[in-house]
């Protein structure tokens, strides 16, 4: 309790370091805070905080409702932002952001309608009836990230709970210039009191402290007066030093804790709390106000009147400036945020969020833009203010020589970019910027470094998986050439293996013949095709060729089952056997076409016979018999031999046609093979019937 | 007599300590060697295979016996440097067969001209590339190492590198944009 | 020079050093005491002791390569170096010249060991925030090296006058 009891008596800690910078706090601690009237565009960035943004809700020309929400809490480290007025969204957009860089992010434009209508509220008088978790939803929902600077996600913040000792509430304020907070209290010490309430009643610390600086007076005395009949709550008045507003500086100097490297104070059973954001809980837990305003505090000799504003969030930093009667010098200084920590501006149509505590447009005397490095003298007065305990001379020159191994050892994630190194270095050294450097440089290695990781498990995935698909195929291919040896074994029992392989060898030669033809005959088609029917016609021949593949595939199927039969048949048809033999072969082709074309050379056959009987009959019978016969012959031979050249024509198309689609070659001359025996049969059956035609013709002499 | 013994005597104890040597030889010796593992480690992975091998692994593996440590263009001078740290030899400049201009980059696919004929998927080292036959392909972004290699196999040269866009995550400070802020 | 750059290297240098120049003031007293003086060969002193420091560097550098690759590759050729190293012939030769019996050996050649590894691992911290200083051109590299080790040489005279015989 030792802690406490010095906290009661006022007696605190002190932490290493700081600086004591003229405050300039004067400029706007003694002005109200001003209500603006509506600007005429307001600009909201999509993201406004630490973390991911949210998923937009809205489109292009909605309509929307102050307070309705715009984004969506799609993540848990998202928040989303709300409409600060009623109006239209005229667009979304990149446009240029609050952010160091001066980089573009997505934005929405919104023209206010001017009648500043809200959306439906639900007030809540009594949120003690409310759970913790619905207030964190609540809290979540209304979109509230940290007001300090950081804009951590609030609801993130109080949702880890283990057991807390203190809720330490940051009224510091100890950057020059920002009255922000001061004048909030001042002004609205009841409603933020309220909030320190809620975060009582949802974290149950078991101390709360409000850190404030001595430097105002007048918000003590709220503080105190609003605090009075409440044990739990402390203020504790802390001397004016900078930066006593430092997360890990206020811990340090209110209970002696120091909070160790690379931890966050919620280790120590701390939480810690900006006043401002105290502020926001509880417009929007008991009033069901989003967080669509704040105090910003306009300020700097560049002004006319500087003034703490209630700005909505997204007014763009020129439409405040002329409020406050900003008079343009030549070089347009604009800094979002105080002096030490702050940034400068890219353009003055940069709009205000939720972490924008101050705009300071300074004149030149006040912040000089010149950059009058000189050699560092190693006086050490840096490490004598770093409120870290670090060495900002050593990490000066690692920064300098790229030594990020040694920068790491020195700490530097410590460093909380206070800049009190800076302003005290009597060479002028901006050391804060070559921090900034060397960790943003580090974090992109560190950043480089996973993806690169990601990379090499991705290729060694990869590589692993191409070596399964390569043994699966080899596997498949042994697979296939033992079935085909197989196949081709069987048909050598049959005995015509060496007519089949010159068979084999023929059909290919013809085949390929045919293809080059069929291709020929394709590429004259396609550039005969106007063009932009290429598309259509080549798609349905590609249609066409598949089935024909198909078909060709049924036939190789049914015709590999009945090898042995046709080989066998092939030694029989050429051995003149009988009609059945033929018939039966016939029966075994399944190839309509053959069969077809078979028919057709029957019939005609038959024809030609019967025309050349009759032709015959009434001439000379008897002497003349031979030299018919002869002739008949002849034109039947001719005739068959036609019909098979004709077929084997056809054959040799579909053939090629098939080839192109199917390019194993193999498995081709296979068929063609079949082919030729089928061409073969066909001329046997068509000599076999001539011979039985002569013979019944000279049966019929 | 005294040089003969001289002779023996030093024979004598030569033979000993190379016994000796050669026993030391036997019990230390060394099995593989850890280096090309920390080397890859440093190699930025990209696969990309404009080192002269097939991937990260091999040129580590490579260095590692003796192959020249510049020719890691996406790496460019740091891994360089990284590199000669390791080994602790002297720092190259890039190989001059590479190009000079290594910043990060990411392939992009102009998806009106992608046919789908599959053969970038085929050539990408880290599946970075969605995408079926006759179908219109797509980058991953956050895959991509940026190593060109599909750019090659496009039959109608719709992928090209693309510089990474700069975002607010991946800003890097510039100190001559922010002036020191001094007050009197 | 070569070891020195990082402190790193240097105190695996300092440890090689260490190692060889006690071992081998060690193995050059037996040699000398129990084979040279006995066979009257003194004069095969200098020559059988470079014999001696070779096999032991020899033997540290296979050790060193099965216990850190590391190491052996930070240090590369400078670890079989070490047998050019003038100290670790004179401290056996010394040895020998001053007489000293079998453990005060032992212990001149680790002491003067020790001394080398202090100096080294000094010069190498030295170097080390030389290396990111802001050295005026003329004198940057071995230079600012050079006049960091003869500033150093300056400061070891002074513990000359501190031991008094």
């Amino acid at each position: 309790m030792s802690i406490i009891e010095r906290i009661k008596k006022g007696h605190f800690w002190k932490f290493h370091g700081g600086i004591h910078p003229p405050e300039q706090k004067f400029l706007t601690n003694d002005k109200p805070i001003r209500t603006l009237d509506l600007p005429d565009e307001l600009i909201l960035p999509l993201q406004q905080h630490i973390g991911q943004r949210g998923e937009l809700l809205v489109k292009e020309g909605d309509k929307v409702l102050k307070g309705q929400q715009l984004t969506l809490l799609s993540s848990p480290m998202s928040v989303p932002i709300h409409a600060p007025t009623s109006g239209i969204i005229k667009a979304i957009k990149s446009s240029t952001i609050a952010h160091p860089s001066g980089l573009s992010d997505l934005c929405l434009f919104i023209t206010p309608d001017n009648v500043d209508k809200w959306q439906e509220r639900q007030s809540c008088e009594d949120f003690y009836q409310k759970s913790p978790q619905e207030i964190i939803n609540k809290i979540a929902n209304a979109g509230i990230a940290g007001m300090g600077g950081a804009g951590f996600p609030t609801h993130i913040k109080i949702s880890s709970k283990p057991s807390i000792n203190y809720l330490i509430i940051n009224a510091a304020e100890c950057e020059p210039y920002i009255t922000a907070d001061d004048l909030l209290i001042r002004e609205q010490s009841t409603t933020a009191i309220d909030g320190i309430k809620i975060l009582d009643y949802v974290l149950q610390p078991e101390h709360i402290l409000i850190g404030i600086e001595d430097n105002k007076p007048d918000a003590i005395k709220a503080l105190k007066k609003a605090t009075k009949d409440i044990k739990k709550i402390t203020v504790c008045v802390l001397p004016t030093k900078y930066p006593t507003g430092g997360e890990k500086q206020l811990i340090t100097a209110l209970t002696g804790l120091e909070v160790p490297s690379g931890q966050l104070p919620i280790n120590l059973g701390i939480i810690m709390q900006n006043i401002a954001t105290c502020f926001a809980i509880a417009d929007a837990v008991i009033n069901d106000t989003p967080l669509i305003r704040r105090v910003v505090t306009v300020t700097g000799q560049a002004l006319a009147k500087p003034q703490n504003v209630w700005a909505l969030l997204g007014t763009p930093v020129n439409y405040l400036l002329e409020q406050c009667g900003y008079q343009a010098t030549k070089d347009k200084n604009l800094i979002m945020g105080g002096p030490m920590m702050g940034f400068n501006l890219a353009n003055d149509q940069v709009p205000i969020i939720k972490t924008t505590n101050c705009i300071l447009a300074p004149s030149k005397q006040e912040v000089s833009s010149e950059n009058n490095e000189v050699d560092c003298i190693r006086c050490g007065q840096c490490a004598d203010v770093c409120p870290s305990q670090l060495l900002p001379q050593e990490l000066q020159w690692s920064a300098k020589a790229k030594d990020h191994v040694q920068l790491q050892k020195l700490n530097l994630f410590d460093c909380i970019d206070c800049g009190a190194c800076a302003y005290v270095c009597p060479s002028q050294i901006p050391l804060v910027q070559y921090y900034r450097i060397a960790k943003a440089e580090i974090r992109q290695q560190q950043m480089l470094d996973v993806q690169a990781e990601k990379a090499k498990i991705r290729f060694e995935a990869r590589k692993k998986r191409l070596e399964q698909e390569k043994i699966a195929r080899e596997a498949k291919h042994k697979k296939a050439a033992e079935a085909r040896k197989a196949s081709m074994n069987k048909k050598n029992e049959g005995g015509s293996s060496a007519t089949s392989a010159v068979a084999a060898a023929l059909a290919r030669v013809k085949a390929k013949k045919a293809s080059a033809q069929a291709a020929k005959n394709n590429e004259n088609s396609i550039t005969e095709q106007p063009t932009q029917d290429i598309d259509t016609k080549s798609k349905v021949a590609g249609a066409i060729s598949r089935a024909k593949a198909k078909k060709m595939a049924l036939n190789k199927e049914a015709k590999e089952n009945n090898t042995v039969v046709e080989a066998k048949v092939v030694n029989t048809a050429k051995s003149n056997k009988t009609d059945k033999d033929k018939d039966k072969d016939n029966d075994n082709d399944n190839d309509k076409k053959a069969r077809i074309a078979a028919a057709v050379a029957k019939a005609k056959q038959k024809s030609a016979q019967r025309a050349s009987s009759i032709e015959q009959k009434p001439e000379i019978q008897s002497v003349v018999e031979e030299n018919t016969s002869s002739r008949d012959e002849n034109k039947k031979a001719k005739i068959s031999a036609a019909v098979a050249k004709a077929k084997e024509k056809a054959k040799a198309k579909k053939l090629a046609t098939a080839e192109i689609k199917d390019s194993q070659t193999s498995a081709d001359s296979e068929i063609n093979r079949q082919e030729k025996k089928k061409i073969a049969i066909a001329k046997a059956i068509a000599k076999a019937k001539a011979k039985a035609k002569k013979q019944q013709k000279e049966e019929t002499k | 007599m005294t040089t003969l013994i001289a002779i023996v005597v030093l024979g004598i104890m030569a033979s000993l300590f190379g016994a000796l040597l050669g026993f030391a030889s036997i019990k230390y010796k060394v099995e593989g060697d850890p280096l090309a593992e920390q080397i890859d480690n440093l190699l930025p992975q990209t696969q990309c295979g404009q080192c002269g091998y097939p991937g990260c692994k091999p040129y580590a593996n490579a260095v590692a016996n003796g192959e020249a440590i510049n020719k890691c263009a996406p790496g460019g001078d740091d891994t360089i440097k990284k590199i000669a740290d390791l080994m602790g030899v002297e720092v190259q400049p890039l190989d001059e067969n590479h190009d000079q201009d290594n910043s990060p980059k990411v392939a992009f696919i102009i998806e009106e001209d992608c046919i789908g004929c599959t053969k970038c998927i085929q050539a990408c080292p880290v599946d970075a590339i969605l995408g079926a036959a006759k179908q219109m392909h797509t980058i991953i972004i956050d895959e991509c190492t940026g190593c060109d290699l599909c750019v090659a196999p496009c039959p109608v040269d719709c992928i090209e590198m693309r510089p990474i866009v700069q975002t607010t995550q991946n800003w890097q400070w510039d100190l001559n944009t922010i002036p020191v802020t001094q007050l009197d | 020079m070569g070891v020195s750059s990082r402190t790193e290297t240097a105190i695996g240098m300092s440890f090689a050093t260490t190692f060889v120049m006690t071992l081998a003031s060690l193995l050059s007293y037996l040699i000398s005491n129990y084979i040279l003086i006995p066979l009257s060969l003194e004069y095969l002193t200098t020559m059988t002791f470079i014999l001696v420091i070779a096999v032991v560097v020899q033997f540290t550098e296979m050790v060193v390569h099965k216990t850190s690759a590391n190491l052996y590759r930070l240090l590369g050729i400078f670890l079989p170096l070490i047998t050019t190293n003038c100290a670790v012939l004179g401290v056996a030769l010394l040895n020998i010249k001053q007489q000293h019996n079998f453990f005060e050996s032992i212990i001149y050649g680790f002491g003067a060991a020790a001394g080398f590894s202090l100096v080294l691992i000094m010069f190498s911290a030295m170097r080390e925030k030389l290396a990111n200083a802001d050295v005026p051109k003329p004198f940057q590299g071995p230079a600012i090296a050079m006049i960091t080790a003869g500033l150093m040489s300056l400061a070891f005279m002074g513990f000359s006058g501190l031991v008094k015989f």
